[in-house]
């Protein structure tokens, strides 16, 4: 996308083609390692074309070893590489669990900051898209409890663009958990001016006063709807997207909550033990005495993720966040 | 099983190992009587150290008595620019390849969780979780594919990589997903097991019901089976694996049979599970003495040699046993410094959190003073 005059409009798969496409020009140890990632472009076609342009040396084909993979790209990495690797889908990330938790996101610190760790691993993230079992779960909480690793949910193609850029360049490992469900949802990208907010902070995307709705990643549509709906009702929402679940950005969440008193968390994983556990034990203790209503969650159930057809009612919907908003809004 | 020096430590002649000893000089006297004293000096670290871990330094010891001719052949096999992946029990290794003992130490003491700069000593960080190593041996040896380290025909600088690890390891299955990276792409590594017969309790009969050295062919990956309490079979066969990957031939995969002397670690009680008969047998093995054996057979050891050699040991052992006392805790506060290379807010708050937290114990000694 070098060169082309910003803004454009891409869908965010295609956003995220141009960031690999941008980071691979700009540095030549940026490599791309996964599943049917070459010739075929990737099951969702995310790097479809970077075969052709840059070759089987950066563009790896790897066998079908997820723990391989992410091994591999360990031992590049210290090498002077910094691969990205993708994980087809994310229930399949948890063969690779090991070398994530254990391995990836400990060896700086292990070697005393001798060794840094600029692995991106790129995971399709949530549900909502009809598939069959451990294709539509939301595993950042697993991945958020581990020092050491850095997590990024882009919720529009602007991010996905910038973040998967700014990924890449991180010395740290990060966790990229990209909207599966969103891949096709299209948005402007301007590729030739570098954000002025940090990929590591929220960002208030609906300013509002009677409570604040957080969420990140494939919730981020649901919460603006909500946020208009209740609007016609009346009910002024602030809405912010945390883009970064690790490290999650307090300040800007807690000032949000100091303005409007109230907090709602939406995700799409189980709230037992979730993200949304941690961020309202924070905000609760950072924030007790703006606190108008205990902090609420909706999110998923604590269940394995359910078959298809049944899964309209797990996820966070419209109603389910505007009931959510009503019950805190009651207090 | 390949040997070329027998339990009396007569030299057996291996036309292809011989011309590879010979050629390089690995054979020569003088070397032997370095492995001779490697094998001493990492034995008197290994007791001294399992001494310092009953005295109370040590939070654990994991000896390799034993194993020094598998480790010191093996270190000496990998040339200077090649990368070694090794697992916790690697003393020798790391010896051969200058780490002084006492960084292996500060792991074990719980000073820092490794010791050395991979990129300057070419030795990947001790491994606790078995087989993680395995992968990111592969992965290196890519990125010596990338770099155009392989295959150029110059033996100076290309190079290959070492990855050491146990017989109860390769049960891992991340092991296994390294033979296929390794074998699709050719990639210049040497899968090294060290098999000393037990993972902890278990032995080697529960984790393969073949010899390990035959797992490797199913990957199409060439093996070798060697007498790990040899110090020259094992220093020829690995030199000669190393040699075929960094010149491009594809990875390599080598066994050494070989026995731990001491308990798994010193936390283990290898007398519940471990027959008597069988430790005896092993200690007839032993490599240091088959090496001297091999050395008096060729007139090239005497006593005062031999004594050298215990003395420098017995130094060794006493400056472990000084550097070990004199070893400070560190800073508590240094946890904070490395989890991430890039500032990260949550870890600075909880950094000032635990200065605070910690400044009032400061105020109360003042107050008592």
């Amino acid at each position: 996308m070098s060169g082309q005059k910003a803004p454009i409009t891409l869908p965010i798969a295609k956003a995220i083609t141009a960031g690999l496409r941008d980071a691979m020009t700009a540095d030549d140890k940026v490599m791309l390692m996964g599943e049917d990632i070459g010739v075929l472009g990737g099951v969702f076609r995310v790097t479809d074309g970077l075969h052709a342009e840059f070759g089987s040396q950066r563009v790896v084909d790897t066998p079908l070893a997820e723990a391989g993979i992410v091994g591999t790209a360990i031992g590049l990495a210290l090498r002077g590489y910094r691969p990205v690797v993708e994980i087809q889908f994310d229930g399949f990330v948890f063969p690779a669990f090991n070398q994530i938790t254990t391995q990836l996101a400990k060896m700086h610190n292990r070697t005393s900051g001798r060794v840094t760790m600029p692995v991106v691993v790129r995971i399709p993230h949530g549900g909502g898209i009809g598939a069959v079992e451990h294709h539509s779960e939301s595993p950042e909480a697993y991945f958020a409890h581990t020092a050491g690793l850095r997590i990024l949910a882009p919720s529009t193609a602007q991010d996905a663009y910038w973040m998967t850029r700014q990924a890449i360049e991180c010395e740290d490992p990060v966790i990229m958990l990209e909207p599966k469900r969103r891949y096709w949802v299209k948005g402007d990208v301007d590729p030739d001016h570098r954000p002025a907010l940090s990929p590591w902070q929220a960002q208030v995307v609906r300013p509002g006063t009677d409570a604040t709705v957080l969420a990140w990643g494939p919730s981020m549509p649901v919460v603006r709807e909500s946020a208009e709906t209740a609007a016609a009702d009346g009910i002024d929402l602030e809405v912010i997207d945390a883009r970064s679940l690790a490290p999650i950005d307090y300040p800007t969440i807690a000032a949000s909550v100091r303005k409007t008193g109230r907090l709602l968390i939406v995700h799409e994983a189980p709230v037992v033990s979730g993200l949304g556990a941690e961020i309202a034990a924070r905000i609760s203790e950072d924030c007790f005495y703006h606190l108008e209503a205990p902090v609420l969650r909706v999110g998923g159930y604590h269940l394995p993720y359910p078959p298809s057809r049944m899964e309209h009612a797990y996820l966070p919907d419209l109603d389910r966040v505007l009931d959510g908003v009503d019950r805190l809004l009651e207090h | 099983m390949v040997q070329l020096l027998d339990a009396d430590g007569t030299r057996t002649p291996h036309e292809q190992l011989d011309a590879v000893l010979d050629e390089h000089g690995l054979a020569s006297p003088e070397r032997l009587r370095g492995y001779y004293r490697d094998m001493v000096m990492i034995r008197a670290a290994d007791l001294e150290a399992t001494s310092l871990q009953r005295q109370g330094q040590l939070g654990l010891w994991a000896s390799a008595l034993g194993q020094e001719a598998a480790q010191i052949g093996a270190g000496h096999a990998a040339r200077e620019q090649d990368y070694l992946v090794p697992t916790y029990r690697e003393h020798g290794v790391a010896w051969a390849r200058g780490i002084e003992p006492w960084r292996l130490l500060e792991m074990f003491r719980g000073v820092s969780h490794g010791g050395w700069d991979p990129n300057e000593l070419r030795t990947h960080p001790y491994m606790i979780v078995l087989g993680s190593q395995a992968p990111q041996a592969v992965g290196y040896a890519m990125g010596l594919q990338r770099d155009g380290l392989v295959g150029t025909g110059d033996l100076s600088t290309d190079t290959s990589v070492l990855a050491l690890f146990g017989d109860g390891a390769s049960s891992e299955g991340e092991v296994s997903e390294s033979l296929t990276f390794a074998a699709s792409f050719q990639a210049p590594i040497v899968f090294y097991t060290q098999n000393n017969q037990w993972a902890i309790s278990v032995p080697t009969e529960v984790q393969t019901r073949v010899p390990l050295a035959q797992r490797s062919r199913g990957w199409g990956i060439p093996s070798a089976r060697v007498d790990g309490n040899d110090v020259l079979a094992v220093l020829g066969t690995v030199r000669t694996a190393l040699d075929a990957a960094r010149e491009g031939e594809g990875p390599r995969f080598v066994e050494a049979v070989t026995y731990r002397m001491a308990a798994h670690t010193t936390s283990d009680d290898a007398s519940r599970y471990r027959p008597k008969a069988e430790e005896q047998e092993w200690a007839e093995k032993d490599p240091i003495l088959r090496l001297r054996r091999h050395l008096e057979q060729l007139d090239q050891i005497d006593e005062d040699f031999v004594a050298r050699c215990d003395e420098e040991a017995h130094d060794l052992a006493m400056q472990l046993h000084h550097h070990i006392h004199g070893m400070e805790d560190p800073d508590p506060v240094h946890m904070f410094d490395h989890p991430y290379a890039e500032p990260h807010p949550i870890v600075a708050r909880e950094r000032e959190e635990y200065l605070e937290y910690a400044a009032q114990f400061d105020d109360d000694e003042e107050e008592q003073a």
